[in-house]
């Protein structure tokens, strides 16, 4: 008790000195509210220290077993008690990327419509339809998934590119319907509402000022997009991406509904895969000894570094993006 | 570059017959029955003007007297707003820019805008902003785009101080600078009319006496029409000047006259600050 007061103390001195090392007074209705938000910021630290720490103890005996070949190896034989989370990764990694591969252009090119060219009237029926999009439950999208999209990737859109770019390894293999290319499609769908809405408020954001400025130098519209909107708003665009990427990378339900399952690293988008949130969700249930269940914590691990480097990469973009522009 | 010469010159010799004689100097801007609105609110009202080639006019009037709606006008602006209309001719050298065929983006190529505020492009460096307009005309070559960087910030008395960074963004610039920048931008694509909207208000006594240098100097190259709120900004480097109330051109004279002997009483009260 008595050191908990020394450290109030020091932190309530922190606070309230200002350069010269004098006492401010603060309210006591200040203070009560600033150790109110104090609390609730270290409380977030601790969770999330808490769940990289507990999530960390109930995976190593994995890793203590199989040591770093546990993520570069991609067998996984519950049955021969064979871990390996490599092909969780790639499937993870592969199926959010064609994901934004597809949605980042729709989805930029939504909220553009949105925001520069939409009628009037046409604004907030749309708006609202697209965010509405964000609010269906993953299990809908993944029963839409099986019963609707899976036939029509097998039944259209695989004999096309299987037809048209064969000779690529992406698009060889059996048109089975459910794949890696289906859960993309999926995932696309699901992300398309976050970065379109996200885009949409960045693009109001920019003032009408640069638009006419582009405008009055002898712009089209199409150029004043790209030199007064495009250009303005392209660490907020990288920043609704991150956020869709972060859905998209731990999105479970309606990827395991569709993505097949299968623990193989292919190059095809036509094969059944499975990531690290589709297998942890297909197997958890069914773990029935120590070192399966630490496997699929270990996936868990995995996924939450997984999130954490791209998010980390992303960051770096946007500061990049933003150091060049501001001064 | 030889069109450009022979334009420079050719401005030159309307500078000279201005200043020797205001009755046969060419005029560049006709203006006739021109009205603006925004959807049913009648903005501008009927407005009929001449502006000649080299000279600088100075619109002024009460807030929301519409002046800042008519020079917006003048580069085909006003309608990008959802809801705005405009009527009404405006030749610009022989040609209606409200013409059926008429193309607003090469219009807005010939009548440069400088706005009220500051609006270089973010994501842009200082050499970037300058030749954004020449970019837009497919004009890529290096040595013609260092040429314009140079030439338009010196005449926008900027220069000096940036040019050691031209590779920094236009933003890390004071406001006044930004300003200067936004008129060396403007300048680049060699527009024969610039339109100022307020150019100075944002900015302190400093650099909006720069920029007051500045708009003399251009004189000799392009006609410069300037809204303004300061009555002594247009007193001092206006030609002619245009008095807005309520949407109509209440007097247009030279700016001499308009200031010591106004014809309309309107016009008296409002320069002696009685309204407005």
């Amino acid at each position: 008790m008595d050191s908990f007061s020394k450290i109030q103390m020091t932190v309530l001195s922190m606070f309230s000195t200002n350069g010269r090392g004098r006492r401010r007074e603060i309210h006591f209705a200040d203070r009560v509210f600033y150790y109110l938000l104090k609390a609730i910021g270290v409380g977030i630290l601790l969770l999330c220290a808490s769940l990289i720490i507990f999530l960390y103890k109930a995976a190593e005996p994995a890793i203590a077993e199989f040591g770093w070949d546990f993520f570069i190896t991609n067998e996984w034989d519950p049955e021969a008690q064979e871990y390996g989370a490599l092909a969780f990764i790639w499937g993870t990694v592969v199926s959010s990327f064609i994901a934004l591969l597809i949605s980042v252009p729709v989805s930029v090119g939504a909220a553009l419509f949105l925001t520069e060219l939409s009628p009037k009237w046409l604004k907030a029926p749309v708006g609202f339809l697209v965010e509405m999009l964000a609010a269906i439950p993953s299990v809908v999208y993944g029963l839409w998934g099986i019963f609707l999209l899976a036939p029509f990737v097998r039944d259209y859109i695989q004999p096309i590119l299987g037809n048209g770019f064969g000779f690529l390894p992406f698009f060889q293999g059996p048109p089975l319907g459910v794949g890696m290319l289906t859960a993309g499609i999926i995932l696309a769908i699901m992300i398309t509402p976050t970065i379109t809405a996200i885009s949409r408020e960045v693009f109001r954001s920019i003032p009408d000022l640069l638009r006419e400025g582009a405008l009055a130098l002898g712009a089209t519209r199409w150029e004043m997009i790209k030199v007064a909107v495009l250009k303005t708003g392209v660490s907020g665009i990288v920043g609704a991406v991150i956020l869709g990427l972060g859905r998209a990378l731990g999105e479970t339900m309606a990827v395991a509904m569709v993505i097949g399952n299968r623990a193989e690293i292919s190059l095809s988008v036509f094969e059944p895969a499975a990531t690290m949130a589709s297998v942890i969700a297909n197997e958890y249930a069914e773990a029935n000894d120590d070192i399966d269940l630490a496997s699929l914590a270990a996936v868990g691990f995995a996924l939450f570094f997984v999130s954490l480097i791209i998010n980390t990469i992303a960051r770096f973009i946007i500061w990049r993006v933003e150091s060049k522009s501001k001064g | 570059m030889q069109v450009k010469t022979s334009k420079a010159s050719k401005t030159t010799t309307a500078a000279n017959s201005l200043e020797s004689d205001n009755s046969e100097s060419k005029t560049i801007l006709t203006i006739r029955d021109l009205n603006a609105y925004f959807g049913d609110f009648h903005a501008v009202k009927n407005v009929n003007m001449d502006v000649d080639a080299n000279e600088v006019v100075a619109l002024i009037g009460p807030s929301g007297c519409g002046k800042s709606t008519y020079i917006r006008t003048l580069n085909r602006l006003h309608e990008e707003i959802d809801g705005a209309t405009v009527s009404g001719e405006v030749v610009l050298n022989g040609e209606n820019i409200y013409a059926g065929h008429a193309d607003p983006v090469s219009i807005r190529t010939k009548v440069g805008m400088v706005f009220q505020k500051p609006n270089p492009f973010p994501s842009m460096t200082i050499f970037d902003n300058v030749v954004a307009g020449l970019k837009l005309a497919g004009i890529r070559k290096r040595s013609v785009l260092e040429e314009t960087v140079e030439r338009c910030l010196k005449q926008a008395a900027l220069w000096d101080e940036v040019k050691d960074k031209l590779k920094e963004p236009g933003m890390s610039l004071s406001g006044g600078q930004q300003q200067r920048l936004c008129i060396a931008r403007t300048l680049a694509v060699n527009p024969p009319v610039v339109l100022m909207d307020e150019p100075t208000s944002a900015l302190d006594p400093i650099s909006t006496s720069k920029i007051e240098e500045l708009i003399t100097e251009l004189k000799t190259q392009v006609t410069v029409i300037i809204v303004t709120h300061n009555m002594q900004q247009a007193s001092r480097i206006s030609d002619r000047t245009a008095f807005f109330y309520l949407g109509e051109l209440i007097e247009y004279d030279e700016t001499k006259q308009i200031f010591m002997d106004p014809k309309e009483d309107r016009t008296e009260r409002y320069i002696s600050g009685r309204f407005g």
